[in-house]
């Protein structure tokens, strides 16, 4: 399990963000190829991500890139130059069926004579039209380098002819449906960021509302966003306890040979047990907890 | 690799450099202006020179300016002005 509460968003062409990514705290960074660089500077950026990759260290983070779509002129020759240096994923923006297919294609053709692990080059759909909402399901079954989906709510919103506000009322139905039909296919949801990034409040509970409905975690386009994003899916200490205690329960019942047991006058059956373990193993992603 | 056109690559923002790429009928040539040069000036216009001749170029005159750029971005300043100037 890879713990992605955060995936922080850096523009590609810009060296001091990029060079200091791995110490902004970020679960994961997005190196953007896309529209954080203007159409003229796409060679430049191409390259200097490239050069990024297969020179720096970040430590543990995660690296994504953002390539530009493949149905533009600058996809192809992105996938081919970034995927060379190994990112740990690509981010596939406004992605199809069709477009992941081809996509793991040729990463199969690049890894093959690269030396690299098959496979080892995972992907990240970006949804953010509403056929694109629409097609998900059979876009994450059309390759198993699929390790979550990204949810874009300003170009969905702007395809879709709604206005985007504070509350997010009008991407409830995409929210809810991302996070389902991840979870079903045991991949990240990756929430929308939050575009104002002065509006801390805002931040926080929109942040709130995407964990409430399952997203597993949150894009970030500031650094100063991640500790509050951080906060709201990272497990609470009260969380912690309880889960330990439940865990400690369930030892004691397991020696008296009980199957079913109660804490504080609840039952506690299987699905209480997995939530127990799943926030302990977080936390201890987190860094919360040892063990 | 054959410099044809006159290119550029790079910005003066900090931790950049700024890279202008010239035909030279004199091999290859660096002028230098930097925030480091006292540091790293020696430094940086090997990096250059590395890289011209990773790309096989042997007729560019080449001005940079830097900002404190880290080797990473002036090898990819600098391949990006080469490919843009031929």
């Amino acid at each position: 399990m890879k713990l992605r509460r955060t995936m922080l968003f850096m523009p590609g062409n810009n060296p001091g963000m990029i060079q200091n990514a791995s110490i902004l705290g970020a679960d994961s960074v997005i190196l953007d190829l896309e529209d954080a660089v203007s159409i003229d500077e796409k060679d430049a950026a191409r390259m200097l991500v490239r050069n990024a990759l297969s020179t720096l260290d970040f430590s543990g983070c995660e690296v994504v890139v953002r390539i530009n779509s493949i149905q533009s002129d600058f996809g192809y020759d992105d996938l081919n130059v970034i995927a060379r240096v190994k990112p740990d994923a690509i981010l596939v923006p406004k992605a199809t069926s069709d477009d992941i297919e081809e996509i793991d294609e040729i990463l199969s053709i690049i890894e093959r004579e690269e030396g690299f692990k098959l496979g080892s080059i995972k992907l990240f759909p970006l949804v953010e039209t509403a056929i694109g909402l629409e097609n998900i399901r059979e876009t994450i079954l059309a390759s198993k380098r699929n390790i979550g989906v990204l949810l874009g709510a300003e170009d969905l919103t702007a395809d879709m002819g709604i206005k985007r506000t504070r509350e997010g009322n009008e991407i409830f139905y995409a929210r809810n449906r991302v996070a389902s039909i991840c979870k079903a296919y045991k991949i990240d949801a990756i929430d929308t960021p939050f575009a104002d990034v002065n509006d801390v409040e805002g931040l926080i509970e929109d942040t709130k509302r995407a964990k409430a409905i399952g997203m597993t975690g949150k894009a970030a386009i500031n650094p100063r966003q991640i500790d509050y994003i951080h906060d709201v899916f990272s497990p609470s200490m009260e969380e912690i306890i309880y889960a330990k205690r439940v865990l400690k329960a369930k030892e004691e019942a397991l020696k008296e040979g009980k199957g079913v047991f109660s804490l504080d006058g609840k039952m506690v059956d299987a699905p209480i047990i997995q939530r127990a373990e799943n926030i302990l193993l977080k936390a201890k992603l987190a860094g919360i907890i040892r063990e | 690799m054959k410099i044809i056109n006159p290119a550029k690559a790079g910005s003066l923002e900090s931790n950049d450099i700024f890279i202008m790429v010239f035909p030279n009928d004199n091999g290859n040539e660096i002028e230098l202006e930097s925030i480091v040069i006292k540091q790293f000036g020696k430094r940086i216009k090997e990096v250059i020179e590395e890289t011209l001749k990773e790309l096989k170029v042997e007729n560019a005159k080449v001005i940079a300016k830097d900002r404190g750029a880290l080797d990473y971005t002036i090898k990819a300043r600098v391949e990006t002005a080469i490919r843009r100037a031929m």
